[in-house]
């Protein structure tokens, strides 16, 4: 693919950069936070044959899966999009 | 010359896999081997011995063969370490004593308020990899505070960032030093103050010939030799107890029984249930509730203060400095936090597997019948209280069933109830394998783990602050002539002053230092983030803006922490600080303000921890842990104000960011190498 560095190409690069951050975060501020505070009424939620309730599962392990999942996803995206405005670096 | 060296490494990279393939198996058949040697009956303490000094040689080898006289490979690995290792060596670096040896502790103890370390420890990695990390990749320094010093126009900001970066770098790596004294001295049964400087030996073998290069390789081997210790007693009590190797889906079954056991202990009298109306110290806190130890402010407050300390945290920052590209160092966070959350989603099947042991074998059992292992960590003396043990029973060192009988007094029923046994954070992780009559093999592996734990961030941190000193302040600020032989020199003899400094203050065995770890999170967000968030994401931020920013969150923070933990009187008069609450029975932990004030010590400087006062009086509830919560903000604000009400940056400065910001091309800074 052929480098561009017009302004423009530029810009939409770092626009739609902004924009995956800002999903990302909000997802992230989901599993981080939001989950956690309906703590009491999921854990009246037990994870059939595991046992585990599920407002405590989510803050021992659902999170921490999501966060995980999340950061390869995002390395994929950022990734695409860096492809795609000729910003990436060479392999 | 040059291209030979880059063959030899090429052919280095691509023989990782089967290098760091043979270690493994050769160190599963060393575990093997020695297990063998105990059914010989070989003793536990040669046992122990070998396995430390059969660990520790081969970092040393390691350290020893990756030794350099480049300044590239000194700091930054020459920006060759693939993504997926330098995700393994990120998580050695992370992984400390602290998380290794006490995060299950934690959470045996707290049940789910502890889930906010396990939460907040593993949550930033997601901030490091979309805000901060592969943009400072790109940019191509070799430390945070270089970073600092060209976006925001030289040495004051530099001269900022290397005080942070000391600020929070070294109490953490003192309880590191610490940690491997511990260990090392509880292995090997020799006196804590030898065991730190032979702690302090293994430090330096791995990072002082090769720097980055060195820690990186070494970091490796350790994370292998610790995730294997950490998961095998698990994944053996698992197939135990419930058939089924994997101990992350079988311990909900532990949770239950758990929760079945704690009705039946408050019904039989062996518990105390703590309730709004009545909750002593020593009262039964079931495992699955929440908000009992941390106010929802609070819980929440650790959560985000770990995780934006962690994207703030120069030792963490500096690790994905060393990937070959930006894309790499992306794929490197998230390879980092995959062999993180290995360790940390299995800290709560430690907890619960020995929570449940003590539940129901232990609480309950007449003082006569206890059971020898506990003995053994009751004569074990506590590192901050000669009095206690590292596990007690009726308030004294567990040490005997004679000495349990004489603490319980005759009032006592006989009985080990609840609210009698107290054990220490960093038991539980070292006694499983004890409590569930393991052979002693598998108690040796623990401790070769904790002991990697302890090494690898150790020498993070070491290197972390020994470059802050040796590059930005020796050679950036005093002497930018200097010909690399004396850089390298000067990086060496401070490495080696840090560390001696560090072992030196962890022989003294500093209560408050150990429990300060937490605040080096705080510190770090308070300090840099803002200052790297906008100076990445937001053109328009200036010096003055940044340089303000950085000492205002920094000064909230330090002044909010220093001010509760040593000055509390001083804050009560003069800063309108109030008591903090009990999170379960909402009265406040100084009942009564104005006679704490009007006691003869109120106002006396550096009280003990047992002071009435020290770390229970504070703003809006919130535990000086969280003083990020109120330095960040401030940071972000002051920015935002005093850039806008400055001239934009030059187009120059303007046109690097845009650099930044583009993975392609070359790093904004070149160093002469």
């Amino acid at each position: 693919m052929q480098p561009s560095t017009s302004p423009t190409n530029e810009h939409s690069h770092w626009q739609r950069t902004t924009k995956l951050m800002l999903t990302h975060l909000g997802v992230w501020f989901f599993f981080g936070y939001i989950v956690h505070m309906f703590v009491v009424p999921l854990n009246k939620i037990v994870i059939p044959i595991l046992g585990f309730p599920l407002g405590f599962y989510m803050a021992a392990q659902g999170s921490l899966i999501a966060f995980v999942v999340m950061l390869f996803v995002f390395a994929r995206q950022q990734d695409r999009i860096d492809r795609e405005h000729g910003v990436a670096e060479d392999e | 010359m040059a291209t030979q060296t880059t063959g030899v490494t090429a052919e280095f990279i691509r023989n990782l896999g089967r290098m760091y393939g043979t270690y493994t198996g050769g160190f599963i058949g060393f575990i093997l081997l020695l297990a063998l040697l105990e059914v010989v009956g070989v003793p536990n303490r040669i046992l122990g011995y070998l396995f430390v000094f059969f660990t520790l040689a081969v970092y040393a080898i390691i350290g020893v063969m990756t030794r350099t006289a480049q300044i590239s490979e000194y700091y930054v690995a020459g920006r060759r370490v693939p993504a997926f290792y330098n995700g393994m060596a990120t998580a050695a670096d992370w992984m400390s004593a602290a998380s290794f040896v006490g995060m299950a502790g934690t959470l045996f103890l707290l049940g789910y308020d502890g889930l906010a370390w396990v939460l907040g420890w593993t949550g930033g990695y997601v901030l490091v990899s979309i805000l901060v990390g592969p943009y400072l990749r790109k940019f191509g320094a070799y430390t945070v505070p270089d970073f600092m010093a060209f976006r925001y126009g030289g040495n004051f900001a530099r001269f900022c960032a290397v005080i942070v970066l000391v600020c929070c770098s070294f109490t953490y790596v003192t309880a590191q030093v610490y940690g491997t004294g511990l260990i090392a001295s509880r292995f090997l049964g020799i006196d804590f103050k030898i065991a730190v400087y032979v702690g302090l030996a293994g430090i330096l073998l791995c990072s002082m010939l090769g720097g980055m290069r060195a820690v990186t390789w070494t970091q490796i081997a350790q994370y292998i030799v610790l995730i294997i210790a950490y998961l095998t007693p698990i994944v053996i009590l698992s197939t135990l107890h419930y058939g089924i190797p994997i101990p992350e889906l079988t311990y909900g079954k532990a949770l239950e029984q758990i929760a079945a056991r704690e009705v039946e202990m408050v019904k039989n009298g062996l518990a105390v249930l703590c309730t709004a109306a009545n909750c002593p110290p020593g009262s039964l806190k079931p495992h699955i509730e929440p908000f009992l130890t941390y106010s929802t402010l609070n819980f929440f407050g650790i959560i985000f203060c770990m995780m934006v300390g962690t994207a703030s945290l120069p030792h963490i920052l500096m690790r994905y400095f060393t990937t070959p590209t930006v894309r790499q160092a992306r794929q490197s966070v998230a390879w980092s936090l995959f062999f993180i959350f290995l360790l940390y989603f299995s800290a709560p099947a430690y907890a619960a597997f020995s929570k449940l042991e003590v539940y129901t074998n232990l609480i309950g059992r007449p003082l006569q019948e206890l059971p020898q292992w506990l003995f053994l960590y009751g004569s074990i003396e506590h590192p901050f209280n000669p009095v206690l043990g590292l596990l007690n029973v009726c308030g004294k060192a567990a040490k005997s069933v004679e000495a349990v009988l004489a603490a319980c007094g005759s009032g006592h029923p006989g009985i080990l109830r609840l609210q009698d046994f107290a054990i220490d954070t960093d038991v539980i992780v070292i006694s499983t394998p004890e409590i569930a009559g393991l052979p002693y093999v598998i108690s040796g592996l623990v401790a070769a783990g904790g002991l990697a734990a302890a090494l690898s961030t150790a020498d993070g941190l070491l290197l972390a602050i020994a470059n802050a000193l040796s590059h930005d302040i020796y050679y950036k600020m005093l002497d930018p002539n200097a010909p690399t032989i004396r850089r390298l020199t000067v990086a060496r003899v401070l490495l080696l002053v840090v560390a001696v400094g560090a072992a030196y203050l962890a022989s003294t065995k500093p209560g408050d230092i150990l429990a300060m770890v937490g605040w080096a999170f705080s510190l770090a967000m308070a300090g840099n983030f803002p200052a790297l968030v906008m100076g990445i994401w937001w053109k328009r931020t200036t010096t003055a803006g940044a340089i303000a920013g950085i000492i205002a969150g920094f000064g909230l923070c330090l002044l909010y922490l220093l001010t509760t933990r040593y000055f509390p009187g001083f804050g009560v008069k003069y800063l309108g600080m109030t008591s903090l609450y009990n999170p379960v029975t909402g009265r406040p932990l100084v009942p009564d303000l104005a006679a704490a004030m009007a006691a003869p010590n109120a106002m006396e400087m550096f009280p003990t921890l047992a002071h009435p006062l020290a770390n229970k009086v504070g703003w809006f509830d919130l535990n000086n842990i969280n003083c990020g919560l109120l330095g960040m903000p401030l940071g972000f604000l002051v920015i935002i104000v005093v850039s806008l009400m400055g001239k934009e940056p030059s187009k120059e400065m303007q046109a690097y960011v845009d650099e930044i910001r583009k993975p392609r091309g070359r790093t904004v800074l070149e160093e002469k190498t």
